[in-house]
C-alpha cells in the first residue's frame, strides 16, 4: 500500500496514539466513548485503536471527568503514561481540582518523589455551532498554573508529532485540538516524526513585523501574510506549537529583528496568552520596538450559537491585517 | 452486601496494631505539646480518637500496598510505616523531610512505604486511588490501594464518580470512610442525607462493611476481608469505620459545637485504653506494653530533635520539581 499523500488532523492524532501504544506498555487511553464499541471517539480520533490494542488499554469510561482525570493521575504516579480524552475543553471545568491541585502540583509537593506523565486531549473551538459550553479556548487558565504544559497544533503532521512528544514527556500536558480542524488535510509525517515541546516553528520568514500565533489561526495568519506581502509588508509568522512554556527565544529573536509584533489567538483577547507574550516582548525589547505590540483575539463574550454572531465573536482576517498595518504606522 | 467478618485476631497481630496505635497516639500528643510550647508552627489536624482504626487497617496491608489519605492523615501515614524522622522534618518544613519541605503536613508523600498522595482537597483522593488500583490491575502487580476520607467527603461529587468507576472496573481498591461524626464543624446528620455511609454503597452495587473502628479486632477483620477480596480480584469495598474526632477539626479551635455528652461518650469509649485492656485481658503483660510505648517515645525524641535541628530548604529549590526540568533562574 502506498503512503497517503494527505492525512487529516484526526488521522494525525490517531497515528500518534497508535505509535505510543505500540511502543510503550505503560501507555493507555481512557475517555468517554473512545473504544470502537462506542464509536472510536466522538471525533473518531481513537477509531480502530481498541480493536488493535485491546479495551484494557483503550478504555471507554462513564461520563465522569473527575474520575477520568483522577484515575489518570493515580496511574501516572505509578509510572504509567495515560492519555485521557476529555471530549470538550469546557468539560475540564468539572475536573479542575484534579488538574490544578493534583496533576500540576504532585511533582513539586512530593519534592520530586512522584511525577505525573499524563496527557489530556480535549477538543474545542468556535465556528462550528456548538455554542457557549462546547467552544471555549481556555489555554490561558492552564498556562497560568505552574507545573503544566499546554500544547496545540496547526496542522496534521504537527498534531502527530506534538502529541507523541506530549505522551513521552514527563510532565502533565494539555493537548488542545480545534474541532473545526479535525477534517483538515495536510502532508503526512514520516514514521516516528516528533515535534519537540517548547519549540516554535517559523511558518513564514519576513522582516517588517512578527506575527505570533498558534493552532487554527496559523492558517489564517499565513493567508493574511500572503495578502500583506502583495502590499509590500513582509511578515514573519511564528507558530508557537507549545503555548506553555512558550519558545521565548524564538519570539524575542524575531521581534528583535523586525521591531514590530502582533499576537493572534482564538481565545478571548482580554487576559489571554497574548497579554503575557506582549508583556514579555515589552519587558525585553521596549527600546527596540518601532511600535506598540498589538493583539488580536476573540470578543469578550460567551461563544454565541447563531452563525453571524459566532462569526462576530471570532477574530477575523480583517482584524489581523488591520493590527499588522497599525504596527507599521 | 453489608457483611461483618468474624474470626479471631492472634496476639502478634494485635500487638502490632498496639505498636502502631501507640506510635500514632504519642506522635499526635507530641505535635500538640510542641504547638502549645511554640516550638513548631503549623496548622494541625488532630487524629486523637482515630488511632486504632488506622493501625488495624494498615496492619492488614502489605508494605508495598498503596495509600491515599487526607490532611487529617498522620495516623494513616504512620500506620503505613512512613519513616518518623522524615515525617517530622516535613511537618516542620525542613529540607530533610519526605518532600524536601515542599509539601508540608497536608501533602505527605513517601512512595517507599506506599504513601502515594496526601491531599488537602476533600474527596479528591478517591478518583486518584482508582488510578493507583487501575495501574495494579493493568500491571497485575497484586497491590491493593486504600483511600482514607471522612464522612464529610461522601457528600462531594468525586466520591460518587469514584465509587461508580471502581465498581464497574472491579478495581482492587478499598474506600475507608473514617466516620468521625463531623465534617469541619457540621454534625453528620445535618450534612448527610444517608442514614449511614454504607447505604451509599448500595447504589453502586458495591460490597460494604460497617464496623466499630475503635474495636481493633473487629476493624482488623473487616480490613482483612476487604484486602483479601480486592487482592483476589473481587473488586472494591466501602468500609465505614465508626470513630470520633476527639479534638475538633483544627487543633486549638473552639469545639463548643460538640455536645458535652458526645465528648463524654467518646472519652468512655476511647479506643487506645480499650486496646490496652484487650491485650491485658489476653495475658499480655503491662511490662511488655510499657516497653513498646517507651521504645516509641525514644524514637519520637530522636525524630523531633532531627526535625528541629535540620536545615530549611535552599531558596533555589523553588525552581526544582515544578517541571521535569529546572526552571531558569
Amino acid at each position: 500500500m502506498n503512503a497517503p499523500t494527505k492525512i487529516s488532523f484526526s488521522q494525525g492524532i490517531n497515528m500518534a496514539l497508535d505509535e505510543a501504544l505500540a511502543a510503550d506498555p505503560n501507555v493507555f487511553l481512557l475517555g468517554e466513548d473512545i473504544a470502537d464499541a462506542q464509536g472510536g471517539g466522538v471525533f473518531k480520533a481513537t477509531l480502530g485503536l481498541s480493536a488493535k490494542h485491546g479495551t484494557d488499554r483503550v478504555r471507554s469510561t462513564p461520563i465522569s471527568e473527575q474520575a477520568i482525570v483522577g484515575a489518570a493521575v493515580g496511574a501516572a504516579i505509578t509510572g504509567m503514561r495515560p492519555v485521557a480524552e476529555i471530549m470538550f475543553m469546557n468539560f475540564l471545568t468539572v475536573c479542575m481540582d484534579q488538574l490544578v491541585n493534583h496533576a500540576a502540583k504532585l511533582r513539586f509537593m512530593s519534592g520530586g518523589l512522584t511525577s505525573v506523565p499524563l496527557t489530556i486531549r480535549c477538543g474545542t473551538g468556535a465556528g462550528v455551532g456548538f455554542g457557549g459550553q462546547h467552544s471555549d479556548m481556555l489555554e490561558a487558565w492552564f498556562a497560568h498554573v505552574p507545573g503544566m504544559k499546554v500544547v496545540t497544533a496547526s496542522n496534521p503532521a504537527d498534531a502527530k508529532g506534538l502529541l507523541l512528544s506530549a505522551i513521552e514527556d514527563d510532565d502533565p500536558t494539555l493537548f488542545i485540538e480545534n474541532v473545526a480542524m479535525y477534517a483538515a488535510q495536510g502532508a503526512p509525517p514520516e514514521p516516528g516524526y516528533k515535534v519537540p515541546l517548547g519549540k516554535a516553528a517559523i511558518r513564514r520568514a519576513g522582516g517588517d513585523v512578527t506575527i505570533i500565533t498558534y493552532g487554527r489561526p496559523v492558517g489564517e495568519v499565513e493567508a493574511v501574510a500572503e495578502t500583506l506581502a502583495a502590499e509590500g509588508i513582509s511578515a514573519e509568522v511564528i507558530d508557537l506549537r507549545t503555548i506553555a512554556p512558550f519558545d521565548e527565544a524564538a519570539v524575542l529573536n524575531s521581534v528583535a529583528k523586525t521591531g514590530r509584533a502582533v499576537i493572534v489567538h482564538e481565545a478571548v483577547k482580554a487576559f489571554g496568552v497574548g497579554a503575557e507574550i506582549s508583556s514579555r516582548i515589552h519587558e525585553e525589547l521596549f527600546g527596540q520596538l518601532k511600535s506598540p505590540v498589538k493583539r488580536v483575539g476573540s470578543k469578550y463574550s460567551p461563544v454565541p450559537f447563531s452563525p453571524p454572531l459566532e462569526q462576530a465573536f471570532l477574530y477575523s482576517r480583517a482584524e489581523i491585517a488591520a493590527a499588522v498595518k497599525a504596527t507599521m504606522g | 452486601m453489608t457483611t461483618s467478618p468474624t474470626g479471631t485476631v492472634d496476639n502478634d497481630t494485635l500487638l502490632e496494631i498496639f505498636r502502631r496505635t501507640s506510635l500514632i497516639n504519642q506522635t499526635d500528643e507530641r505535635f500538640r505539646s510542641l504547638l502549645i510550647s511554640g516550638k513548631i508552627r503549623l496548622v494541625y489536624y488532630p487524629v486523637r480518637g482515630q488511632e486504632v482504626l488506622s493501625a488495624s487497617m494498615m496492619t492488614a496491608l502489605n508494605p508495598d500496598d498503596y495509600l491515599v489519605t487526607t490532611y487529617r492523615g498522620v495516623h494513616d501515614q504512620l500506620a503505613k510505616g512512613i519513616p518518623l524522622k522524615k515525617l517530622w522534618a516535613e511537618f516542620t518544613g525542613k529540607a530533610t523531610g519526605t518532600c524536601k519541605g515542599k509539601g508540608g503536613p497536608m501533602h505527605i508523600t513517601d512512595p517507599e512505604t506506599g504513601v502515594m498522595v496526601t491531599t488537602g482537597i476533600v474527596g479528591s483522593g478517591l478518583p486518584i486511588a482508582n488510578g493507583l488500583a487501575l495501574s495494579s490491575q493493568l500491571k497485575k502487580d497484586g497491590r491493593v490501594t486504600v483511600v482514607c476520607f471522612g464522612d464529610g467527603s461522601t457528600n462531594i461529587g468525586a466520591f460518587h464518580e469514584a465509587l461508580n468507576m471502581a465498581q464497574i472496573w472491579k478495581l482492587p481498591v478499598i474506600f475507608l470512610c473514617q466516620n468521625n461524626r463531623y465534617g469541619e464543624h457540621t454534625a453528620f446528620a445535618e450534612s448527610t442525607s444517608a442514614r449511614q455511609i454504607v447505604d451509599r454503597a448500595v447504589g453502586y452495587n458495591m460490597n460494604a462493611i460497617k464496623v466499630d473502628g475503635n474495636d481493633a479486632e473487629a476493624m482488623y477483620l473487616a480490613a482483612k476481608a476487604a484486602v483479601d477480596r480486592a487482592r483476589n480480584g473481587g473488586g472494591p469495598t466501602l468500609i465505614e469505620a465508626m470513630t470520633f474526632r476527639m479534638l475538633g477539626h483544627v487543633f486549638g479551635a473552639n469545639t463548643s459545637y460538640v455536645p458535652k455528652e458526645l465528648v463524654q461518650q467518646a472519652i468512655d469509649e476511647d479506643p487506645v485504653p480499650r486496646l490496652r485492656k484487650t491485650l491485658l485481658d489476653r495475658q499480655i503483660s503491662e511490662d511488655q506494653l510499657a516497653a513498646i510505648d517507651a521504645g516509641i517515645a525514644s524514637d519520637l525524641n530522636d525524630a523531633v530533635a532531627f526535625a528541629l535541628d535540620s536545615p530549611y530548604p535552599d531558596a533555589g529549590e523553588i525552581r526544582i520539581d515544578v517541571l521535569s526540568t529546572e526552571i531558569a533562574a
